[in-house]
């Protein structure tokens, strides 16, 4: 019989048998790295057009994270306030600050700053502010220590696997009634169970798809 | 070939036992009109190597047509959504549901063939095995397409395979639907690595034979290095068995699954034990429905009566018979069921079926199925290629309807009357489902002008020259074997 192919042809089988799982992984743990939330998410802090420092505000002033992010304990949202809640001081105090004319610009046209929106979930995933906070899950569970931060960053993925986790056992986010969800010092594991604030029943977290994508 | 003659030519045989006539068994032969090893191998590759007749031509521009419809449409549907679809609350599967079946279902004969027949020792399966198994493959292909693309978002597909991922979605693998994914791919793999064991021998003869260097090469790829050696035999005959051992129980298991999609939910006329069975049989009934259909045409356009041998189609059309029966026995079986249960969903579900908005659809089934195939009784239909052909084509109608029937008769009737809608399908359906015959006729033309469509070394095993108790003037061929043999 004529030889057609030369003798390394032999090794083909054996490179493709030893290729094709080694591509398939290759594919799979890059998409699965490189393309998650956790890679592309987090650490997103994005310009502001007016320089507010969530550090001063909340962390040095030691505002409530409620006086502006006033329907958090009510809607689904937590408003983005509007630069009436920023005039309410700054009529007082800072008046004339080169870094506030964009507010006062605000103030004067009525026409309202263009914040950038850092923590963002999908369309289809409906997230509720209310239902966390009646259940004792503060601030920091979810956008970290913004008390410490000057600009914010996102510091969670925000993917469904990090949901997942939480609603899966939320005991150890779930805060002892005796401390405020606005305390941002407040550790991560040191909640005991998990009861509803108000009448202390069982927490009962969805995992149906349902829960969140209605 | 009428009785009389076909009693005249076992005579013939009789007295000429060399022409393949089992002195054992007192069987028809397998192989007839006096082949030998050399003039096997000169028609089956002659197929390849001569320029194809005009009636190949016809198919397979058509074919072509028809895939060409089946890309637009499926354009049309992956650009817009499943809403150019007919389906729509309560008829949430519509087409696209039952063409899976209908070619899942028609995927089930060349399995059963080769393997099934095989360990059972059938030597008539070696004259038609290498074609069922091509189409099965190929109707396994159309299979996949419909599931693949009923999904709606087609570029989401990957969320059905258990893949690592950062939303915590995994299959939920309660759902006979991910059965379904693992079933078919796995009778899907099976098959293919089946066919292709098979074919190695084949395709070596044809590197042998091959006048260009491309097509050498090409067929020499393919041949994996096949020499013909006892060792390569040895190592052939080992796995060939082996294949046909692991292919055996996913005849039965790949349309049990299949069937759980219905019977595992809970609407009456889906939530059925029978269900497996009755699918399996049904499966088989319009597989070998579909081979007979293209084993006629391709016998009939590249002269090859003396190996697809009208005693392969009798053969066949007994299995019709039998599975045609069953599938009868299955559908008699429900309605007693649905009295005996006393339960007047069920009941209601069953009456509906045959006496309500989809009436037609099962009387297009009743007749199709269970009444066409009764004609198979008699010797003179099974060895009427017309008839034969007419009554396969008969069966393929109305297994199509059956899994119409069971999917939209139930579901357009579910336990909400305020629910209750008239399903149709739109003209994407109807190309979609056209199209997947092109699809399907593409690759069965293509296989038929580019791969031996008879196992060649296979069906020299039941030769007359291959018996030792034959005549010695059938070895006269011996010298002039291929080498690859």
């Amino acid at each position: 019989m004529a030889v057609i192919f030369p003798r390394w042809t032999n090794l083909i089988p054996l490179g493709l048998a030893v290729a094709g799982p080694v591509v398939l992984g290759t594919v799979v743990f890059a998409v699965w790295y490189w393309n998650s939330p956790s890679f592309l998410e987090v650490g997103y802090s994005p310009a502001q057009p007016v320089p507010f420092s969530h550090k001063l505000h909340a962390g040095d002033l030691g505002l409530d994270c409620r006086y502006c992010h006033n329907t958090v304990e009510r809607g689904a949202a937590a408003a983005v306030p509007p630069t009436a809640t920023c005039m309410n001081c700054h009529t007082k105090v800072q008046t004339e600050s080169p870094k506030l004319a964009k507010i006062r610009e605000s103030w004067e046209t009525g026409k309202a700053v263009e914040w950038v929106r850092v923590h963002m979930l999908p369309d289809y995933a409906f997230f509720n502010h209310s239902v966390h906070v009646a259940a004792g899950i503060g601030c920091s569970s979810c956008h970290g220590r913004v008390d410490q931060m000057a600009v914010v960053s996102q510091v969670e993925p925000l993917s469904m696997s990090w949901c997942l986790d939480c609603h899966r056992n939320p005991a150890p986010h779930v805060r002892p009634a005796n401390v405020a969800v606005t305390d941002m010092a407040w550790e991560v594991g040191s909640g005991t169970a998990a009861k509803a604030r108000g009448d202390g029943r069982d927490l009962v977290p969805p995992e149906h798809c349902s829960g969140c994508h209605r | 070939m009428s009785s009389h003659e076909h009693t005249a030519s076992l005579l013939d045989q009789v007295a000429r036992p060399a022409t393949g006539y089992d002195p054992v068994g007192g069987r028809d032969p397998l192989v007839t009109d006096r082949a030998d090893f050399a003039s096997i191998t000169n028609d089956v590759c002659g197929v390849i190597e001569r320029k194809p007749p005009v009636g190949w031509w016809v198919f397979f521009l058509i074919s072509l047509g028809l895939l060409g419809l089946l890309g637009l449409s499926l354009a049309v549907l992956v650009y817009e959504g499943t809403g150019v679809w007919g389906i729509n609350s309560p008829v949430g599967w519509g087409w696209a549901i039952v063409n899976f079946v209908f070619w899942v279902g028609i995927g089930h004969a060349g399995t059963l063939i080769s393997a099934v027949l095989f360990l059972f020792r059938q030597k008539w399966r070696t004259g038609i095995n290498r074609f069922a198994e091509a189409m099965t493959i190929f109707a396994v292909v159309c299979a996949l397409l419909f599931p693949t693309i009923h999904v709606g978002r087609i570029w989401l597909l990957h969320y059905v395979f258990p893949i690592p991922n950062q939303m915590g979605a995994w299959p939920n693998f309660r759902s006979p639907l991910l059965w379904d994914v693992f079933a078919v791919s796995i009778y899907g793999t099976t098959s293919i690595l089946f066919w292709y064991i098979g074919l190695i021998p084949d395709l070596a003869t044809m590197r042998d034979r091959a006048k260009s260097k491309i097509a050498q090469r090409v067929y020499g790829a393919f041949a994996l290095g096949w020499r013909g050696s006892t060792r390569h035999w040895q190592h052939y005959e080992v796995a060939y068995l082996l294949l046909a051992g692991l292919a055996t129980p996913l005849v039965l298991s790949v349309h049990s699954i299949v069937s759980f999609d219905f019977a595992v939910s809970q609407l009456p006329g889906w939530h059925t034990t029978i269900f497996p069975p009755y699918f399996v049989a049904g499966a088989i009934f319009s597989g070998f429905a579909m081979v007979m259909n293209l084993v006629i045409l391709a016998r009939w356009a590249f002269k090859l009566e003396h190996i697809f041998t009208m005693k392969h189609l009798e053969n066949m059309a007994r299995v019709i018979l039998l599975t045609g029966s069953m599938v009868g026995y299955a559908y008699a079986m429900e309605f007693f069921i649905a009295w005996y249960s006393g339960n007047p969903n069920e009941s209601f579900a069953f009456i509906n079926r045959a006496f309500g908005n989809y009436a037609w659809a099962y009387w297009i089934m009743m007749s199709c199925n269970v009444i066409s195939p009764q004609i198979f009784w008699f010797k003179k239909a099974r060895n009427n290629v017309f008839i034969l052909f007419v009554v396969s084509v008969f069966v393929n109608i109305g297994m199509w309807f059956e899994r119409f029937v069971i999917t939209v008769t139930s579901l357009s009737r579910d336990f909400l009357p305020a629910s209750w809608d008239y399903y149709s399908p739109t003209i994407w359906d109807i190309s979609t489902f056209l199209g997947s015959f092109g699809l399907f006729g593409t690759l069965m033309c293509l296989f038929i002008r580019f791969v031996p469509q008879i196992a060649i070394a296979e069906i020299k095993t039941v030769l007359p020259a291959a018996d030792p108790h034959g005549d010695p003037a059938a070895h006269k061929s011996h010298g002039t074997v291929e080498g690859a043999h």
